[in-house]
């Protein structure tokens, strides 16, 4: 039981930045807008949260409360880079996946630039000394099998605890829910009865790069511990399978970030068994994507579908 | 599905130009910002890409894939599909020509066209994937196509891993000579130059794709689905077979250059961890190109002259390559939010925004 207790608790590590980048996924879409550009924005968090930490450790000396500082640059970046991809798709109507391939294209671009500014040309960010560590929780880690698995790990996991519930309570039980949802499933309709699209898609989009941008800088703090151009590397579109295979759902959304999240712990994992070297590792990184497609391909027809409005900028005129 | 025609129809040939200038700016700002000289760095693209024979000869070995994703990419947003998984299919058109090259051995005048052809239609096949999913079971090619972007890289590494690299080494062992389509006499006239027949194969393509859109049945068909599926539909075009059409043509383009890029120019292939991302600039280029396949050959000239040039930018003027990455997603920028462009010139253009207006609507015929 321990060694399943250890597996969920390092699966749970690689499945929160997916958790955090797919919610965002979530937000976006529910209102209409695809994000392609989760990857980039995950980059741009994860890019923050490096220099602000490292900022934080050279000029205040390595404090506790530097790898928060930037957990919060992680998201204004996500932000940044968000309000340019809201600003493109809803105000100027731009086509969503080809802002969401120009997103990932110039996060990355724009986020080694600056690294090889501030690091004399070198490609990756120095080693961060403060980083975050794991916090068993009282009580609730000293549970048998729950408390190993659930409740000794790092603070970004017990936020990912909390984001998923109060994402499905803010999507599914307030007006502001029904009314991104329904700005997301039939933007004219919304119009009429009032509703502002403009500013429940920037809302949505918004939402989605802050969430991308934790995603991102989670991976920083808790995982690599710097930023180079491989820190994401994929992760975002991992997210944006998490997001179809969780159906839109906060809480299917966890499972399915959960799973994928398992997929990447194994890999490390598997290595302690001798009958792993028969199993390429390359099937594994191959999973998330795979079951993807068997889901979408299953089901045919209505079953797994976005938001119906997702993909399409909203014009009034031909409401 | 109309959008992706939809931007891609504009009749304003000026956007593109406006944005590559206003790409340039956003570079040349950053550049100035980041303590850079922007005049010396692109003075320093400018002779690189321009300065020798060795030079531009290896500037057109950058130009080569970007502008078979670029019509591949180009070809499928012409009959209504948004090819985002050409990076997938130049990955599987790659391996499969290594795995070719390496491991059958057959006298060069069949070897060579073989490991071709093969890399060709198994970029084509993947292609074709995509195509089968959207038409059959309803799934968004997008999200397909990513899907199989990251299964084509991970199943290249495992065939290489497993089958073609030595053990504890990361590229494979040169092809055989026999399957090489290296240009000899070419490379010495160049100074070494890596030149190979990627780029004449890639011009030939450049008339297939013309003279396949615009000049077939089939071709009319494939543009008909891509103005309006229904509208097709209810004329009869079997609109399952033509996505499948299309993405397999589509496969087959981004296949090529794979293939040219192992046969052609490096003759091993390397494990990565994540792939060239070839695809994501030939949706670039396509949408500079206007889809059209002599604009994607100018667009694939434009960004192939870039990335080479960094080279230079980073030697010259220490200046990130990063920079040019920065250049070319603001032009996709900006021709993708051509609203932005337009609101800017409009008072300039008054006139002429009016008369294009009128353009647009003949322009929305098929033929």
């Amino acid at each position: 039981m321990g060694t399943l207790a250890d597996l969920i608790n390092s699966t749970l590590v690689f499945s929160v930045a997916l958790i955090f980048a797919a919610l965002g996924g979530v937000f976006s879409e529910r209102s209409g807008v695809f994000n392609i550009g989760l990857e980039g924005m995950m980059t741009a968090g994860a890019f923050g949260a490096a220099i602000a930490s490292y900022y934080m450790e050279t000029d205040g000396g390595a404090t506790t409360s530097s790898p928060w500082v930037g957990l919060i640059a992680g998201v204004f970046c996500g932000l940044v880079f968000a309000l340019l991809h809201a600003y493109a798709t809803v105000s100027l109507k731009a086509d969503q996946t080809i802002v969401g391939v120009v997103i990932n294209i110039l996060a990355v671009a724009v986020t080694l630039y600056l690294v090889k500014i501030i690091f004399d040309g070198a490609g990756d960010t120095a080693q961060l000394e403060q980083v975050f560590a794991k916090w068993p929780i009282p009580l609730l880690s000293d549970i048998p099998f729950v408390g190993r698995a659930f409740f000794n790990s790092y603070p970004t996991t017990y936020i990912a605890y909390i984001l998923v519930p109060l994402s499905a309570y803010l999507l599914f039980k307030t007006p502001f829910g029904l009314r991104l949802r329904s700005v997301g499933e039939h933007p004219g309709a919304a119009d009429t009865v009032g509703i502002n699209v403009t500013k429940y898609r920037y809302i949505g989009v918004l939402i989605s790069g802050a969430l991308a941008g934790l995603g991102g800088a989670t991976i920083t703090l808790t995982t690599t511990s710097n930023f180079s151009h491989s820190t994401i590397s994929g992760q975002g579109f991992i997210a944006i399978a998490a997001l179809i295979f969780g159906r839109w759902n906060p809480y299917g959304v966890f499972g399915a970030a959960f799973f994928f999240g398992m997929a990447q712990a194994l890999r490390n994992f598997l290595t302690r068994f001798e009958f792993s070297q028969s199993i390429p590792s390359e099937f594994l990184y191959m999973l998330p994507y795979v079951l993807t497609l068997i889901v979408l391909a299953g089901a045919v027809g209505k079953s797994v579908r976005g938001p119906a409005a997702a993909g399409e900028p909203y014009d009034p005129s031909k409401r | 599905m109309n959008r992706a025609a939809d931007i891609f129809n504009k009749p304003s040939t000026y956007i593109p130009f406006i944005a590559i200038l206003l790409g340039l700016l956003c570079g040349g700002i950053v550049m100035w910002i980041g303590g850079y000289d922007p005049f010396a760095a692109y003075g320093a693209l400018w002779n690189t890409v321009f300065g020798t024979k060795y030079d531009f000869g290896e500037t057109i070995v950058a130009i080569t894939p970007i502008l078979f994703t670029g019509l591949a990419v180009g070809f499928a947003f012409r009959a209504g599909i948004f090819n985002i998984g050409a990076d997938g299919q130049y990955i599987i058109g790659m391996t499969a020509a290594t795995f070719i090259g390496l491991k059958v051995h057959l006298p060069a005048f069949i070897h060579a066209p073989l490991a071709l052809i093969v890399g060709m239609l198994c970029g084509a096949l993947w292609g074709a994937l995509v195509g089968w999913l959207k038409a059959y079971r309803g799934v968004n090619e997008v999200i397909s196509a990513i899907m199989l972007n990251w299964i084509a890289l991970y199943l290249s590494n495992y065939m290489l891993r497993d089958f073609l690299v030595k053990k504890g080494e990361q590229k494979t062992p040169n092809i055989d000579e026999t399957a090489s389509l290296s240009i000899g006499w070419l490379k010495n006239f160049m100074n070494g130059a890596r030149m190979d027949w990627g780029i004449w194969i890639g011009l030939l393509c450049v008339l297939i794709f013309y003279v396949l859109l615009w000049r077939t049945k089939q071709g009319y068909e494939l543009r008909a689905v891509g103005h309006n599926a229904d509208a097709a539909k209810a004329a009869g075009i079997n609109i399952k077979a033509s996505f499948i059409k299309t993405m397999m043509i589509s496969g087959a383009f981004a296949g090529l250059g794979g293939v040219f890029s192992v046969l052609g120019v490096f003759h091993y292939q390397v494990v990565q961890a994540a792939s060239a991302g070839y695809g994501f600039d030939g949706i670039a280029v396509a949408l500079l190109g206007g889809n059209h396949p002599v604009g994607i050959l100018l667009g694939a000239f434009l960004f192939g002259g870039l990335t080479y040039g960094s080279s230079g930018m980073n030697f010259e003027a220490d200046v990130p390559t990063e920079i040019v990455r920065i250049v070319i997603g603001s032009i996709i920028f900006f021709v993708a939010s051509h609203g932005l462009i337009r609101t800017v010139i409009q008072p300039f253009f008054k006139k002429r925004k009016s008369r294009e207006r009128k353009g647009a609507g003949m322009n929305g015929n098929v033929g």
